[in-house]
């Protein structure tokens, strides 16, 4: 079947079997690779994206329900090459990694936390992010580059 | 994981995705916000040969006051449902419980009338609809009825919708100034509840749904009547595991499951006030 959608602001059209997932799609077909796969099975976050300026696990959405929707992914974040996005930037400060895997997917839903509650308390970003898991850090430093990003003007 | 192969239709409308269900019958499986449905395809516990995609029926996601009720199209995600002024003024319970499904992205995506129409009595949402009394209206070929929450959930992953129909909407009693309480009891967050609970309580009656008590979601009715005779939240709760059958799992064995209703179910009604 034939999908086209806009992903990191360029219209992509390709043929995708039915039960393609969305994860599958960005990475395999887009080629984009910074989204990864986790558990696989909407649990760990790893693979969070946005569909339509909102945070969803793309392994558990089928390439062909993304099909004339709106996606960004961790490449369609920084403003250019030169400039990361102020999460980013945070994410970067604050040490809020160790290996990096499952940064893309807690930077992604850390934006659209901030989306939805501008100004959180600590507790709210804890509670906020209890969909992406982290085995390095103890999250201690993320919910920390989370706070510093919004109280220096937020996620835009 | 990826799900084993099927033909993919997209539904334009609520009619269209009923007369599809007629053409494939049993072999087809109906796709809303597929966050109960894809888990179990990717997992192969489920392998529909024909997917009917409904999630682009916007005309079935809105939360309308009417009268004496809410009425909530059964597309309508966890997430408009968590946030909802009107919901939060009027059954405030539902709202509550829409906020502990899974996790933020989760849900995103997932929608009321796919969580209840999947009928899993580890599901957050059935207690909240079985505590308040809701009526769900189905539609089919040969038109729309009402069945009440309590005759909805038949079996384990079945319910009242039949192989050709679609549920539709979701009719919430108003219930303003009402108290209520949840409770849900898991090992790590966004995971299902090994126990949960919803309790309201409005003008003198008591709704208890339970969570993952029974091969269905079930009511607690000997809470219920115990609370509307004016019993304690202690001496109400005692009965909260009467009558149920409860699994046993790696989790929580039948007896520790028990436990945790009573005192799941104590706290709940201790957060609505009794």
């Amino acid at each position: 079947m034939q999908v086209t959608m806009k992903i990191n602001g360029t219209t992509q059209s390709h043929d995708v079997e039915p039960r393609t997932l969305l994860v599958h799609y960005i990475r395999d077909t887009c080629g984009l690779t910074g989204t990864n796969i986790g558990c696989d099975s909407s649990s760990c976050g790893a693979c969070t994206i946005h569909l339509n300026g909102e945070a969803v696990k793309s392994c558990t959405v089928l390439a062909v329900q993304a099909d004339g929707q709106d996606l960004k992914t961790i490449e369609g974040l920084a403003p250019s090459s030169e400039k990361l996005h102020p999460m980013q930037q945070a994410f970067h400060e604050c040490h809020a990694l160790q290996c990096g895997y499952c940064t893309p997917g807690m930077v992604m839903a850390a934006v659209s936390l901030l989306d939805e509650v501008p100004n959180p308390t600590e507790r709210q970003v804890r509670v906020g992010l209890e969909g992406n898991l982290c085995r390095c850090t103890g999250y201690h430093n993320i919910v920390k580059a989370v706070l510093q990003c919004a109280a220096e003007g937020g996620a835009k | 994981m990826i799900p084993a192969a099927f033909d993919y239709k997209r539904a334009g409308s609520a009619d269209e995705a009923i007369a599809l269900l007629g053409e494939y019958g049993d072999d087809a499986k109906l796709l809303a916000g597929g966050h109960s449905l894809l888990p179990l395809m990717k997992y192969r516990l489920a392998s529909p040969a024909v997917l009917i995609d409904i999630g682009r029926l916007s005309d079935l996601s809105y939360i309308r006051d009417d009268g004496n009720v809410i009425r909530i199209g059964a597309l309508t995600r966890h997430r408009d449902i968590e946030i909802s002024e009107l919901l939060k003024t009027e059954a405030a319970l539902l709202p509550e419980v829409a906020s502990h499904v899974g996790d933020p992205q989760v849900r995103h995506r997932g929608t009321i009338g796919g969580s209840l129409a999947h009928g899993d009595p580890a599901s957050d949402l059935p207690s909240a609809i079985l505590a308040l009394r809701a009526t769900l209206v189905i539609k089919g070929p040969k038109g729309t009825r009402e069945v009440a929450s309590d005759d909805f959930f038949t079996g384990f992953l079945e319910t009242a919708v039949g192989p050709d129909e679609l549920l539709t909407e979701i009719l919430v009693p108003k219930t303003p100034n009402a108290t209520f309480g949840f409770q849900k009891f898991n090992r790590r967050a966004q995971d299902w509840a090994i126990v949960g609970c919803s309790v309201v309580v409005h003008n003198g009656t008591c709704g208890v749904g339970l969570v993952n008590m029974d091969s269905r979601p079930v009511r607690a009715a000997g809470v219920e009547a115990a609370i509307r005779g004016g019993s304690s939240a202690a001496d109400g709760a005692a009965s909260a595991a009467d009558g149920c059958e409860p699994p046993t799992d790696l989790n929580a064995s039948v007896e520790y499951r028990q436990h945790l209703a009573r005192v799941l179910v104590r706290r709940a009604l201790e957060s609505a006030g009794k």
